[in-house]
C-alpha cells in the first residue's frame, strides 16, 4: 500500500531527517515506528501526507507517485487518509459536531450523510455528550478521541497517528491506543508514530526502528527496543 | 456547486460571528478605509464645484464696432455656435450694452452725465462666448483671426476681441485647474493606497492567526476553494458592515459641515451627500466588499502551501 524507495530528506540546516529508508506497508497492518526525537518520524509521515517533499527518493500510495501529483489529485489523497496528531490540529472555532462536519464536507458528503454520521462517529468515541463543545473546553483526551473521530469518518484506507498519545496521561493513552486498534481490527491500515514503550508493547504488531533517520529495525511483532 | 457556496457562506458567517475581537478590529480598520475613500469623494465634490465656478467666471467678449449690422452679428453667432469648443453664446445689444454700462455706473456721477451729453450711444454690441474647457478659448480666439468663410465679412465689424488681453490670466488660471485636478487625483491616489495597505496588512493579521487552521483544513482534504471561500466571505462581511457603519458616520458629519461650513465650501455637503446618497452607497460598497474579499484571497493564498 505505502512504499519507499530510498528515501532521504535533508533540511536547509543540512539537518538529515531521514537517510536512504526503504520500507514496505502492505494494506491492512498496524505499523509502528519507533524512535528518539529526532530520529525522522514524523518526516516519515509528513511525506505520505506530500506536506514534506524528500530530497532524494520517492514515496508511493498504492501505484500513486505522492509527490508528483498535481493539486486536485492531492486533496483527492488526502481524503483517502486520516491523520491524528500529538497536538490533535482541531479547529479552534469550530464545535465538535463542526470538526467532523467539515472533514465530510470536505470528502464531497451530502447534509444527510453529514447529519446521520456525525452523532454516530461521536457516540464511538464516547463524546455524545461533548457534540456542541468547541475545543477549548474539552480535555486533552477527549480533543484527541475528537481528532481520531474525525479522522475515520470519511472510512479512510489508511489511518496516520503521530504521536497521539504524547500529551495524554496514561489512562486516556490506553483508550486511544484501544480505539486505533479497534480501527484496524475493522481492516484499516494503521501508521502509529511513538516512543512511549508501553503503548508499542500493548499493541503487540510490527514495529519499525528509527535511528538519526535510518531503519535499524523492522520487526513483525515487535516490541520496544531503544 | 449551490451546496459548497452554502456551506462556504455559512462558514465565513460563523467564523466573523465567532471571531469576537479580531472581527471587530477588522471592521474598524475597513471602516476607517472607507471613511477615507467616502470623504475624498465628498473632497472631490468641493473641488470640481469649485473649479466649475472659477471656469464659469472666464469668458471671451467679442465687441463689434458701433453700427455693425445686426444680421452680420447674428451670423457669427451662429457660426460660432457651431464651434465643437464653443459652449455657450450670448448676444448683448447695443442698447442692453449701454443699460449695463449705465447700470454698472450709476453712482459714478461724471461719466453718466458725459454719456448723457454725448447723446447717442458711443458701445457697439458683444458677444460673451463661453468654452466648454478654459483651454478651449485659444481655439475660439483664432477661429476669429482666421480666414475662414464664415468669418470673413464679420472680421470689418469686430472691434476687438478681449481674449487677447485676458491671455494670461486664462492661461493661468488654466494651469492651475489642471494642477488642481491633478493634485487632487495624486491626493486621492495615495490615500486610497496608504487605505488599501492598512487593510490589506489588518486582513492578513486576522488571517495569520488561522494559518494553522488554514493548514489543518488542506490535510483533512479540504479543496482550495472550501479553504479560502469562507475567508473570502468574511472579509465580504467586514465590507458590508464597514460600509453601514460609514454611511451612518457620515450623516452627522456632512451635517455639520452643511451647517457651518456651507459659505466657505461654496455648496452644501450634506445636501450632495444625501441627493448621492445611493450612489455614494453602492461606490463604498462596492471598494469595501471588493477590498475585503481580494485581502482575503491574497492572504489565504500565502498559507495555501500545496
Amino acid at each position: 500500500m505505502i512504499y519507499f524507495n530510498n528515501v532521504s530528506k535533508i533540511y536547509d540546516d543540512d539537518a538529515k531527517a531521514l537517510d536512504d529508508v526503504t520500507l514496505t506497508i502492505t494494506a491492512g497492518e498496524f505499523v509502528s515506528v519507533v524512535g528518539h526525537s529526532g530520529a525522522g518520524k514524523t518526516s516519515l509521515v509528513k511525506m505520505i501526507l506530500a506536506d514534506e517533499h524528500p530530497t532524494s527518493g520517492t514515496v508511493f500510495f498504492e501505484s500513486i507517485n505522492i509527490h508528483n501529483i498535481k493539486n486536485g489529485d492531492l486533496t483527492n489523497l488526502r481524503r483517502r487518509i486520516g491523520v491524528v496528531f500529538q497536538d490533535f490540529k482541531l479547529l479552534p472555532n469550530k464545535t465538535a459536531y463542526e470538526n467532523i462536519a467539515f472533514a465530510m464536507e470536505a470528502a464531497g458528503k451530502t447534509d444527510e450523510e453529514i447529519a446521520s454520521d456525525v452523532p454516530h462517529v461521536l457516540e464511538l468515541v464516547d463524546l455524545s455528550s461533548k457534540i456542541f463543545h468547541f475545543p477549548y473546553q474539552m480535555s486533552g483526551g477527549e480533543q484527541q478521541r475528537l481528532a481520531i473521530a474525525r479522522a475515520i469518518i470519511n472510512q479512510p484506507e489508511l489511518i496516520i497517528a503521530d504521536e497521539p498519545t504524547g500529551n495524554l496521561d496514561p489512562i486516556n493513552t490506553y483508550e486511544i491506543v484501544q480505539i486505533l486498534k479497534k480501527i484496524n481490527d475493522l481492516g484499516t491500515t494503521v501508521i502509529l508514530t511513538t516512543h512511549n514503550r508501553g503503548v508499542v508493547d500493548s499493541v503487540g504488531k510490527r514495529v519499525v526502528t528509527l535511528e538519526k533517520g535510518k531503519i535499524v529495525r523492522d520487526d513483525k511483532e515487535g516490541k520496544y527496543s531503544l | 456547486m449551490m451546496v459548497i457556496l452554502r456551506r462556504v457562506a455559512k462558514a465565513g458567517f460563523l467564523n466573523f460571528t465567532r471571531g469576537g475581537l479580531v472581527s471587530f478590529a477588522a471592521v474598524l480598520v475597513m471602516t476607517i478605509t472607507l471613511s477615507v475613500i467616502t470623504a475624498i469623494i465628498l473632497l472631490q465634490a468641493v473641488l470640481y464645484f469649485s473649479l466649475d465656478q472659477i471656469k464659469n467666471k472666464v469668458d471671451v467678449t467679442i465687441y463689434f464696432t458701433v453700427g455693425a449690422p445686426e444680421s452680420q452679428i447674428m451670423s457669427l453667432e451662429e457660426s460660432l455656435e457651431k464651434l465643437p469648443e464653443v459652449g455657450e453664446v450670448a448676444y448683448i445689444s447695443a442698447e442692453e450694452a449701454l443699460q449695463i454700462f449705465r447700470e454698472r455706473h450709476k453712482d459714478d456721477y461724471p461719466t453718466i452725465q458725459a454719456l448723457d451729453e454725448i447723446n447717442e450711444n458711443p458701445l457697439g454690441a458683444y458677444l460673451n462666448v463661453r468654452a466648454k474647457e478654459i483651454s478651449q478659448y485659444e481655439g475660439i480666439a483664432n477661429f476669429l483671426k482666421s480666414d475662414n468663410a464664415l468669418v470673413l465679412g464679420s472680421v470689418n465689424i469686430i472691434d476687438k476681441v478681449n481674449y487677447h488681453q485676458n491671455k494670461l490670466v486664462i492661461d493661468k488660471l488654466n494651469g492651475i485647474i489642471n494642477g488642481a485636478h491633478k493634485l487632487g487625483f495624486l491626493l486621492t491616489l495615495i490615500l486610497v493606497i496608504i487605505s488599501i495597505i492598512v487593510t490589506f496588512n489588518t486582513i492578513r493579521l486576522t488571517i495569520f492567526i488561522s494559518k494553522a487552521e488554514i493548514g489543518v483544513m488542506q490535510l483533512v482534504g479540504a479543496s482550495k476553494m472550501r479553504v479560502q471561500g469562507p475567508f473570502m466571505v468574511e472579509g465580504a462581511i467586514y465590507g458590508i458592515i464597514a460600509t453601514v457603519a460609514t454611511l451612518i458616520i457620515f450623516f452627522p458629519v456632512t451635517i455639520w459641515f452643511g451647517g457651518n461650513m456651507s459659505g466657505f465650501l461654496g455648496m452644501n455637503l450634506f445636501d450632495y451627500y444625501s441627493s448621492n446618497f445611493i450612489q455614494i452607497g453602492i461606490m463604498v460598497l462596492l471598494s469595501g466588499v471588493v477590498l475585503g474579499m481580494v485581502s482575503s484571497f491574497f492572504a489565504v493564498r500565502k498559507y495555501l502551501n500545496k
